[in-house]
């Protein structure tokens, strides 16, 4: 369940844009529950996205990112029926990708 | 320079300000709206809510398959736009919570204190089923016309309920629904407050709940909305799926009848 992502990649002119959202509580570890008990931190701190396998972006994430988290991005060279993913690791160690083809 | 000339340019000054205070608020949040499009982080709820719908549970092991939410058992599209409506089989008017819970007790075997214990997410929670259920059920009326039942006496007797309670005022503050929505174009904060006793009040106020609402990363329900409005007026706990609850949202769902249902919303 907490790896599951709704990912989009368009062209548009030159370039191509991907639009990802990702299931994450993105907890700051600063909050505290109704009991009064802190709730752990639980955050994505590593996120890439990939053109055919090659790294287009990278991105290193904190606690201030909202939960469930929408990336948008554009790079340039993508082509239609081309791969694009994208991977996220947060504090925990967890790891959650996507992966959809440009149109 | 002299005083009161002073103080007129001043307010005039505030006065604008607020005014355009107002209109970024609500532009840049439009923007952000835009930039997310269908992206809205309703979709997973949805998802975990279609999942629960057809899933075995309670002492029964028995899923909501047969469940009737008014179009027969098992039909789920289309049956959010026609809630609350009146069931014969309990003799009384129910809304989507209410109708869930009825669910739960009759075919899963659950208990009402299990169903109502706990139907919000507290914070810190990711979501309760009961608010999964409502996304899904909402989702699949996206488009169609609110239509709630009027023609049972008791739906109508519902909708008069409704209304007494949205204008009965009490409580510490001597608060009703009504303080903060009989208004056009008044704000709270930075947030604009729909005039609910209007139709086009109340149909964008009902047809995007449940709703998203990013400030908590949840999907809330109307009826979640409901006890929180009471909550704000320091009324007693709205319990879900009462009639006091059922009939406000009654009166918002006529009141807005005829708009297309766009929810799950996306709220601030």
């Amino acid at each position: 369940m907490a790896s599951r992502m709704r990912i989009r990649a368009q062209l548009k002119d030159d370039y191509c844009e991907v639009k990802a959202l990702m299931r994450h509580p993105m907890e700051t570890g600063m909050r505290k529950d109704q009991s009064g008990a802190a709730i752990p931190a639980n955050f994505i701190e590593d996120v890439q996205v990939l053109h055919n396998d090659a790294v287009v972006v990278q991105a290193y994430w904190g606690a201030a990112v909202s939960a469930n988290p929408f990336l948008g991005v554009r790079f340039k060279g993508g082509a239609p029926g081309d791969v694009v993913k994208v991977v996220w690791r947060d504090n925990r160690g967890d790891s959650g990708s996507g992966e959809t083809t440009i149109r | 320079m002299n005083k009161g000339f002073m103080r007129v340019i001043f307010t005039v000054l505030i006065g604008l300000w607020s005014v355009t205070l107002l209109s970024d608020t609500e532009g840049v949040f439009d923007q952000y709206r835009e930039m997310l499009g269908d992206d809205n982080p309703a979709i997973f709820v949805i998802f975990d809510g279609e999942e629960i719908w057809y899933a075995p549970a309670g002492p029964k092991s028995v899923s909501l398959e047969q469940c009737d939410l008014g179009l027969g058992p098992g039909v789920v599209e289309g049956a959010y736009a026609q809630l609350p409506r009146y069931f014969p089989d309990v003799d009384r008017v129910q809304d989507v919570e209410a109708r869930l819970e009825y669910c739960m007790t009759q075919l899963q075997g659950l208990t009402t204190e299990q169903v109502r214990g706990k139907p919000y997410s507290l914070r810190g929670d990711l979501g309760t089923e009961l608010e999964a259920l409502v996304a899904w059920i909402a989702d699949q009326s996206s488009g169609l016309a609110i239509a709630p039942g009027q023609a049972h006496a008791k739906e109508r007797a519902t909708y008069a309920l409704g209304e007494n309670l949205f204008y009965y005022r009490a409580g510490p503050h001597d608060f009703s629904c009504a303080t903060c929505h009989e208004q056009t174009g008044r704000r709270i904060r930075l947030q604009a407050l729909p005039n609910l006793t209007t139709h086009p009040g109340a149909a964008e106020a009902y047809s995007s709940w449940p709703a998203y609402r990013i400030s908590q990363g949840i999907v809330r329900t109307m009826g979640w909305r409901m006890r929180d409005c009471m909550r704000q007026q320091r009324m007693p706990e709205l319990i879900m799926g009462s009639q006091a609850s059922v009939a406000l949202q009654t009166y918002l769902a006529v009141n807005g009848a005829g708009a297309s249902m766009a929810a799950p919303g996306l709220k601030r």
